[in-house]
């Protein structure tokens, strides 16, 4: 069983990346837990989401303590969250900077940086950073190929066909990038 | 067909399947995805039932106890306060033998305000006279209600139910559910043909003034009619397999007892955290197993006692605490046993959205073994206790 935490703020969409990478892994015959942090956060505020996956289904029902990979799609998070303490050894992290983003010096983990939100900014025409942090989370764990990444996204904006086109060019631009 | 959903879409998606014609709930978190859902359901056509908006989960539980009584199937749903704010329809609902089917999101219940989940409101309400289940994850949320629909419209049950589902971890969790498709669910539930109704051409009252001389009676009836259900379940259960290939409807499971030494009694999500933790125990040569309770009301003595009698160490989880006394499951399986031999002990833990995490589990195990516990508060925050409250 594998488990990602992702550090996020209220409204970007955290909980929409976790359903998408369960849905991804779901195609690929696994099965997935994605859950919120239950609670009522206020827009901006810090927040999380978490999925487990397995070969066999998900019984474990707590949060997420020590993740093994994990995803920041808000960079100014970086320093407050703590994102990069409590990972399992060796854990990789998928990480949306910015030019002014300071990445701490941490050890056993391996930290993947890629500029999520001009990309989104440049292909979506807005800073929604999650399919192209998915795009590289494909890229960076091989946990999950890119197609069913794809597939995922294709099927969460197949109502709004404009949007779904840049989605998933944004999904290959950040498997690209890393 | 298996699909990746959250557990509120799946909850109306099985809601729908079963055809309901009316509709009414007051949304409060954590169940106000499953009544958007069917909202948008009937809004857009895919399901022909009334949708009624209500002012509050009184008047929502007073729809469907009307709706029901005319002889239409219906559905409602709720969570804490909201299902306190039903209580009184609630017990009218079964008093009036009206098979009325409940999801309850469960959550814990104020002051002060929470809205995450453990289990009081659903345990507050259990001696009302519906049928109550708790589900482990999202399939058997799904399963339940549909054979619940057909327990509860069971010609001489006639009673109704309530599904609990853990707000939150299951409500908003995602994860893969085996969806039935209409034509099984057709093929399983027949419409709903119920031997007594509101009817202007045979005229008849329900939830008259009993005085003394029958009130008793009534009680008796529902009373033994909750005993039948011990006995339909099994039964209801075998045709539920044969149709979906499941066997989501029990009174318990019993996971790894046959040679445990130690047993953990729980009701819901938590099983799933508990079965983890014990096969890592068993990894150590522990024997260590669970007996997971399904079917809450009517309560399975028989089946309880059974799983049970042979194993010498029992820890009881309870998600609830009736203040001033012990957990309500605790207190029913203590009263099951009378050998001295036996250790029972009671754990209270996860109360209002208090995670309960594998360590937590592997305690109690330990605890269950060491000495008899019978009200004891898992992780509690001294610090808080003393800074607030002066108790230590």
């Amino acid at each position: 069983m594998k488990e990602i935490k992702i550090f996020a703020r209220a409204g970007q969409g955290a909980i929409t990346t976790a359903a998408i990478l369960g849905e991804a892994l779901f195609y690929e015959n696994k099965y997935a837990y994605a859950f919120p942090h239950f609670g009522a956060a206020r827009m901006g505020a810090p927040m999380n989401a978490f999925l487990r996956f397995d070969d066999k289904p998900i019984r474990l029902r707590s949060k997420v303590y020590i993740p093994d990979y994990i995803i920041v799609v808000d960079p100014t998070l970086i320093e407050s969250e703590e994102c990069f303490s409590n990972l399992k050894k060796g854990a990789k992290a998928v990480v949306a900077v910015r030019e002014s983003t300071k990445i701490p010096s941490v050890t056993d983990v391996e930290i993947h940086t890629l500029p999520a939100e001009r990309i989104a900014q440049d292909i979506i025409g807005r800073p929604f950073a999650n399919t192209v942090l998915l795009g590289a989370f494909s890229k960076v764990t091989s946990e999950i190929k890119i197609d069913s990444i794809l597939e995922a996204v294709g099927k969460r904006f197949k109502a709004k066909p404009g949007i779904l086109e840049k989605n998933l060019d944004a999904v290959k631009k950040g498997y690209e990038s890393v | 067909m298996k699909k990746f959903l959250e557990g509120s879409w799946a909850v109306a998606e099985a809601v729908k399947s079963c055809r309901p014609g009316v509709i009414s709930a007051y949304p409060i978190t954590p169940q106000t995805h499953i009544v958007e859902h069917l909202a948008k359901f009937v809004a857009d056509g895919q399901i022909n039932a009334e949708s009624i908006n209500v002012e509050s989960e009184h008047s929502a539980a007073s729809v469907v106890l009307g709706s029901q009584a005319v002889g239409v199937r219906s559905f409602t749903a709720t969570s804490s306060q909201g299902l306190l704010l039903m209580a009184e329809v609630v017990f009218n609902i079964a008093g009036m033998r009206l098979p009325v089917m409940m999801v309850c999101a469960n959550r814990a219940i104020s002051a002060p305000i929470n809205i995450w989940n453990d289990q009081q409101d659903s345990i507050s309400l259990r001696d009302a006279g519906w049928i109550q289940f708790y589900a482990e994850n999202n399939q058997e949320a799904v399963d339940l209600i549909i054979a619940g629909y057909k327990i509860g419209e069971t010609p001489k049950i006639m009673l109704p139910v309530m599904v609990c589902v853990d707000g939150f971890i299951l409500t908003h969790g995602m994860e893969t559910v085996d969806m039935p498709s209409q034509a099984d669910v057709d093929k399983f539930l027949p419409s709903y043909k119920p031997p007594f109704k509101l009817d202007v051409d045979n005229p008849m009252s329900l939830g008259l003034l009993a005085d003394p001389s029958v009130y008793t009676e009534t009680r008796y009836a529902i009373h033994k009619t909750l005993e039948d259900v011990l006995e339909i379940i099994p039964k209801i259960s075998r045709d539920y397999k044969s149709v979906f290939g499941r066997e989501s409807l029990r009174l318990v499971e019993e996971y790894k007892l046959d040679d445990a030494d130690v047993a953990i009694v729980a009701l819901g999500s938590v099983c799933g955290t508990i079965k983890d933790v014990i096969d890592k125990e068993r990894e150590q040569g522990r024997k260590v197993g669970l007996l997971k309770i399904v079917t809450y009301r009517p309560f399975p003595k028989e089946s309880i006692y059974k799983a049970l009698k042979n194993i010498p160490y029992i820890g009881i989880l309870d998600r609830n605490i009736s203040l001033g006394s012990d957990g309500a499951v605790y207190t029913e399986i203590r009263s099951l046993f009378s050998e001295p031999s036996k250790k029972i002990s009671g754990f209270v833990a996860g109360l209002g959205g208090r995670d309960i995490p594998q360590d937590t589990v592997k305690e109690m195990i330990r605890l269950t073994k060491e000495e008899v516990n019978n009200c004891k508060f898992m992780d509690l925050d001294t610090r808080i206790l003393w800074e607030e409250f002066r108790v230590s």
